[in-house]
């Protein structure tokens, strides 16, 4: 299957978040991909509020099933969560549980004003009602398949399709 | 692996009975996972929905103020439900023997156990006795281990200095008595520290502990020279009192940290004390309250670590 470039879809999506941003916006990245995507996007977008990171690990829905996670990067959220316009980056929208899981943690640190969600990717199959503001762009991907956002050595960002239980295609 | 009744058969970490004879990769997952829980004590909401709906009994036949409090703000801070009960002065004094206690909590559907006892083994024979479904964290057995204190310990000593295995590390005190003790030399060897000392009068140190890989020190002013970091010891107040000690005030003067015997250690060395400190006894007030010290971290680190434990075992 062929994919699109992450570089191009990455550029898309920074010129329409570009247009719906103001002095008080924060961005904030869902760890691995969404925290690389919101990096690039906060530099990119000179936004005067720090940037954001959140690993969801301690809010899953899945941990009964599947236990904690191995490695669990510390959330950083640098700036006043409470009033705060935020726009949430995940690199994969897919069933919506990873968006649950980082707006309840969100309100841990306190009510912001509004929340947005840019993803680089919406894959469907959505579980949850959860819709994102800012797409790069819509793909199929079948079920069995795992679309996942990479660094490459020269800090380019790829995109890769994995089977669920097994290595690259 | 299998024989080890801290695992399951995968591997992982089903109890925490003691720092004893797990390998390195597990104590270093405890360490890397209370990293991120150190940012959540610090945040507005104290608070994630990990453990919400699981219950965990605090079971302290021994009292402990410190200890429990910290075990029961952890799990709170879990979201957990918290029961503690202080067995002490309880149901054994009624008579009930131990695994009744635990089989009647079980009952009543506990996910965890976090078990402080007076005598060493009280924490592995509870883990034996219990369904594989619920999990058992050793908060201090006798003399025997106190694997959270330790693991704390080593998350505190990392995070100043970053590495294990360039360290020179001293633990100095009643070694005979410490369960601590002897689960800081566990973790501290396992983790890869080289050269693990011990300074305590004869009296105070258990037959041929060199064994466990440590270097015997009896002289403060040898064992202390060029150490990086120095683990006090809490002398408990009923040794004093037996024929291993003449006085206090001579202890003090042999063994008591001073600021002109941390001066023999390097200069950037920290000083730990699991609590709850006898101040001019084994330690100085300025240490205890200097630049050196990292005891109030400790206790800090102490939550996050503990966290760290329930969640991996109640993941497992």
């Amino acid at each position: 299957m062929q994919l699109p470039e992450a570089e191009d879809l990455l550029a898309v999506l920074t010129a329409r978040i570009r247009q719906g941003i103001s002095s008080d916006t924060a961005v904030v990245g869902i760890h691995t991909g969404g925290a690389w995507l919101a990096e690039r996007l906060h530099r990119d977008l000179q936004l005067a509020l720090p940037l954001g990171t959140l690993d969801i690990s301690f809010y899953r829905d899945d941990f009964g099933q599947i236990g904690l996670h191995p490695q669990i990067r510390p959330s950083d959220i640098p700036f006043k969560v409470e009033g705060s316009h935020i726009i949430l980056v995940d690199d994969v929208l897919y069933t919506g549980r990873t968006i649950r899981a980082a707006i309840n943690e969100l309100f841990d640190y306190g009510r912001p004003a509004s929340i947005r969600l840019a993803a680089l990717i919406d894959r469907g199959g959505r579980e949850l009602p959860i819709a994102a503001q800012y797409i790069g762009a819509t793909l199929e991907i079948p079920p069995a398949k795992m679309l996942a956002l990479e660094k490459k050595a020269d800090g380019k960002l790829g995109l890769s399709l994995y089977d669920k239980h097994q290595g690259n295609e | 692996m299998s024989n080890n009744p801290q695992l399951n058969k995968n591997g992982q970490l089903q109890h925490l009975l003691t720092t004893e004879g797990l390998p390195a990769s597990i104590l270093l997952n405890i360490l890397d996972t209370a990293e991120p829980f150190v940012g959540v004590t610090e945040r507005d909401v104290k608070k994630v929905p990990l453990l919400r709906g699981k219950s965990i009994f605090n079971l302290f036949f021994e009292p402990s103020t410190r200890t429990r409090t910290t075990f029961e703000i952890a799990a709170k801070r879990l979201s957990a439900d918290v029961i503690n009960l202080n067995i002490a002065v309880s149901s054994q004094s009624k008579g009930e023997t131990l695994l009744d206690t635990v089989n009647n909590l079980s009952a009543m559907h506990a996910d965890m156990f976090v078990v402080r006892h007076a005598q060493s083994g009280a924490a592995h024979l509870i883990a034996q006795h219990v369904r594989p479904e619920i999990h058992v964290i050793n908060a201090g057995d006798g003399r025997h281990a106190h694997p959270t204190q330790a693991l704390l310990d080593m998350f505190t000593i990392r995070r100043c200095k970053r590495d294990f295995h360039n360290l020179r590390v001293a633990i100095v005190g009643d070694i005979l008595h410490s369960r601590v003790a002897r689960s800081q030399i566990h973790a501290l060897t396992t983790l890869g520290v080289p050269e693990v000392r011990v300074i305590a009068p004869k009296t105070l140190l258990p037959a041929k502990v060199e064994r466990l890989g440590v270097h015997v020190y009896h002289d403060m002013a040898k064992g202390l020279k060029d150490v990086d970091v120095l683990m006090m010891l809490r002398l408990q107040n009923e040794r004093m009192l037996s024929a291993r000690l003449p006085s206090a005030e001579e202890y003090f003067k042999y063994y008591g940290l001073t600021p002109e015997k941390l001066a023999l250690a390097k200069p950037d060395a920290i000083v730990l004390h699991p609590g709850p400190m006898n101040r001019g006894v084994e330690i100085d007030s300025v240490v205890a309250d200097g630049k050196q010290s990292v005891i109030l971290p400790q206790v800090t680190f102490g939550i996050a670590v503990r966290m760290a434990v329930m969640s991996i075992l109640a993941g497992s």
